[in-house]
């Protein structure tokens, strides 16, 4: 249908404007990130990096400097600097189980012992202490390997819980069980996740026998797991709700007992359907790790944060949120554009998911 | 299903998850007991009435460090939190549905504009955006240099200045007059909706307007606005947003407008087209389709996964503790820190949290349950 003269008057109009802003805009970006930039400053004679170049750009340029000075510290935080290639692996270690995850072609049960390796061998590299390699102490730890281990760790480990919930939510005939589920969900989704981080910074030791000292790391990700558990348990139970009832039926048809039939018949089936949401859930709890800087946990976004604050480097915070801004989005977006070709293919009915051999 | 046949077995789990909770609770109730003991802190609520030392910034309520109580601190903190939350909710709304029809607009370039808007900042955190925003309004200008947007408004690194009408007597009753001529118009114009003219279905709206302009006319009361102006280093008069709360509800409404956008888009998109030509055929002006017929299909879709986004944000506002807001958690965070009453500070943060979650929840529920009803 053509639309009226008027009317394509009109979007002409707003497209043009529209342009001339965007235009500008690029423009003025390309002449700050780009044309004015700084990115390098010479070395004074302490061998302390000299800023003046870049405080004489402000306002007009970039100062990249500040990135290329602090870049090994805004990604490992204060872990010994010699030993940095242990936490980079560790990063490479995670997105290679992102990237095999999101893979319906591996999709089977052996994946949760490929998970449980990974996450072993995670807290091997990052604590040491084994196999010849040196140990390096948790509150050393920081950057980019925290965020990642904040919000995989509390997957993983908030999964077996969340199912518990689900299935307790759903119970019938175990009404104080389907008490204790709600109350535990609605709890947790009522409060924000910054009075969970509190609770697990100042009450949690209140709560523990003397003697038994909790690392503030380990707290955190306690708090986390709390956390994702909830949220979890929701996207479970729509897995639940959304296979009709002749499945649970028919596996007691066949005389399988309510585990195996949860086991072998429901889950499976439930969980294969909630994997998109299962994956948008996780960019949401991999971009609320950036709380734990509340507390005082060198993550990615602290680590970021700190470097703005030395004094020779203050006033080009904008370039370090660049370079922060960039990691998550590159995590986020890849994850979301995955999540949404997964929920493509498994709403066609004509181009099923391979079977599990 | 399978549990419930067996009965004794079903009561043994019962009794195996509530005993792991008691005990839980239990081991965790005395170890705290005995800390505090060993500390001298005593439980309860007492703090609430000693006096707070607690420097606050802005607040809606009077308040005196070191005089007034911790109890009227929190109270302050609250009210913060709402004063940030409510707006946010109200701006998101608005600005949520123009990205959300912006997305599905015919203009190919707006529409991707407003794409790229939502994708940019759904994948960025939150906290990150908000300091980026703070960094922003402490970079303005000092306010001897303060940029004026429009006469008697300053923006500076001191934050917003904007005039401010002194409330007189007579306007309560304008209010008043106000909200009466709503109703009356919202009445009229559920009335009037099908009706032939355009000139009567307009007519529906004049008590909004005919109602306070009468009152107004009636009371007379003097318009005094107290305009801002430099004084020294800083401003005197007006009213004021501090930086920290403009850096706040900015954050805050810029994130939330990019997932409203989706629910606006997604509801709107799930409206089939054939809904807009049958009202169409019916003979219905084309407002009257958009409000009797689309709109309601369309909000029964958008209304429960907004309420989650109205959820979402009054949580998010949390976040303002690490731009230097004042809001609840910010305050109770001081006020543990410094009384040592932890386990009574998060309780307090955690109920008023809840209380604001079920408040929303009741109430939107309560208005879809409506909607449901209206569209049958």
């Amino acid at each position: 249908m053509r639309s009226s003269l008027p009317v394509r008057i009109f979007s002409a109009a707003v497209t043009l404007a529209l342009a001339l802003i965007l235009l500008d805009g690029l423009w003025h970006f390309f002449s700050w990130a780009i044309v004015h930039a700084v990115w390098s400053v010479p070395r004074g004679a302490d061998g302390a990096p000299d800023t003046d170049l870049c405080r004489a750009a402000i306002g007009r340029g970039a100062c990249w400097a500040v990135i290329g000075e602090k870049f090994r510290f805004i990604l490992f935080g204060f872990y010994p600097h010699a030993l940095q290639w242990r936490p980079a692996i560790v990063v490479a270690l995670f997105v290679l189980l992102f990237a095999l995850s999101l893979n319906p072609r591996f999709w089977r049960p052996a994946l949760v012992a490929v998970w449980l390796a990974v996450l072993a061998l995670v807290a091997v590299l990052m604590w040491g202490g084994v196999f010849g390699l040196d140990f390096v102490a948790a509150d050393q730890w920081g950057g980019l390997p925290i965020t990642l281990i904040l919000a995989t760790f509390g997957l993983a480990l908030s999964f077996p819980l969340a199912i518990l919930v689900a299935l307790g939510r759903r119970a019938s005939g175990l009404p104080m069980i389907r008490w204790l589920a709600v109350a535990y969900v609605e709890l947790i989704r009522g409060v924000p996740l910054i009075s969970l981080l509190f609770m697990a910074s100042v009450m949690l030791p209140l709560f523990l026998p003397e003697g038994i000292d909790i690392n503030k790391l380990l707290r955190a990700q306690l708090a986390f797991i709390l956390f994702a558990g909830a949220y979890l348990a929701e996207v479970v139970r729509a897995g639940l709700q959304a296979l009709p009832r002749g499945q649970q039926e028919a596996a007691a048809a066949l005389g399988l007992s309510y585990w195996q039939a949860t086991r072998l018949v429901i889950l499976p089936q439930a969980l294969r359907h909630v994997i998109p949401m299962l994956v948008n859930t996780f960019i949401g709890f991999f971009k609320d790790t950036s709380l734990v800087l509340i507390i005082g946990i060198f993550d990615l976004m602290t680590t970021g944060r700190t470097a703005t604050l030395e004094p020779r480097w203050q006033g080009f915070g904008n370039e370090v949120y660049l370079l922060l801004a960039a990691i998550y989005f590159a995590f986020c977006f890849t994850m979301a554009r995955i999540s949404r070709l997964l929920e493509r293919r498994l709403n066609e009915p004509h181009l099923p998911i391979e079977e599990p051999a | 299903m399978a549990v419930a046949a067996l009965r004794p077995r079903a009561l043994l789990w019962q009794a195996l998850a509530l005993g792991v909770v008691a005990g839980v609770i239990a081991v965790f109730s005395i170890n705290a007991a005995h800390h505090l003991a060993a500390r001298h802190i005593a439980t309860g609520f007492g703090f609430l009435s000693a006096a707070a030392p607690i420097p606050i910034g802005e607040s809606l309520i009077s308040y005196t460090p070191s005089v007034s109580t911790y109890g009227r601190a929190l109270l302050i903190g609250v009210l913060n939190t709402l004063k940030v939350a409510i707006p946010g909710c109200l701006l998101a709304t608005l600005l949520g549905t123009l990205v959300g029809i912006a997305r599905l607009s015919p203009i190919a370039l707006l529409a991707r504009l407003a794409a790229l808007y939502v994708e940019l900042l759904r994948d960025l955190p939150l906290l990150l955006q908000l300091l980026f925003w703070y960094g922003v309004f402490q970079t303005l200008p000092a306010p001897r240099q303060a940029m004026r947007p429009l006469p008697g408004v300053f923006l500076s690194n001191r934050g917003l200045r904007i005039p401010d009408l002194v409330w007189q007597p007579g306007f309560t009753g304008v209010a008043f007059a106000l909200l009466g001529g709503i109703a009356l118009s919202f009445f009229l114009a559920r009335r009037t909706a099908l009706a032939p003219g355009l000139a009567v279905r307009l007519g529906a709206f004049l008590p909004v307007l005919l109602l306070p302009a009468a009152t107004l006319a009636l009371y007379r009361p003097a318009f005094r606005v107290d305009w801002p102006a430099l004084h020294g280093f800083n401003f005197q008069g007006g009213a004021s947003l501090s930086p920290e709360y403009a850096a706040l509800l900015t954050g805050l409404v810029l994130y939330t407008t990019s997932y409203v956008a989706e629910i606006v888009r997604g509801g709107l998109a799930a409206v089939a087209r054939g809904q807009w030509e049958a009202g169409a055929a019916l003979g219905l002006p084309r407002g009257a389709v958009l409000r009797l017929i689309v709109l309601p299909q369309a909000l029964r879709l958008i209304i429960p996964p907004l309420t989650s986004q109205y959820l979402n944000l009054v949580k998010n506002s949390s976040l303002a503790v690490a731009i230097g807001y004042q809001d609840l958690v910010s305050i109770a965070d001081t006020t543990l820190n410094q009384t040592g009453q932890a386990i009574e500070g998060v309780a307090l943060i955690m109920a008023v949290y809840l209380s604001i979650s079920l408040t929303i929840s009741l109430a939107m529920n309560f208005y879809n349950a409506r909607l449901a009803r209206q569209a049958g």
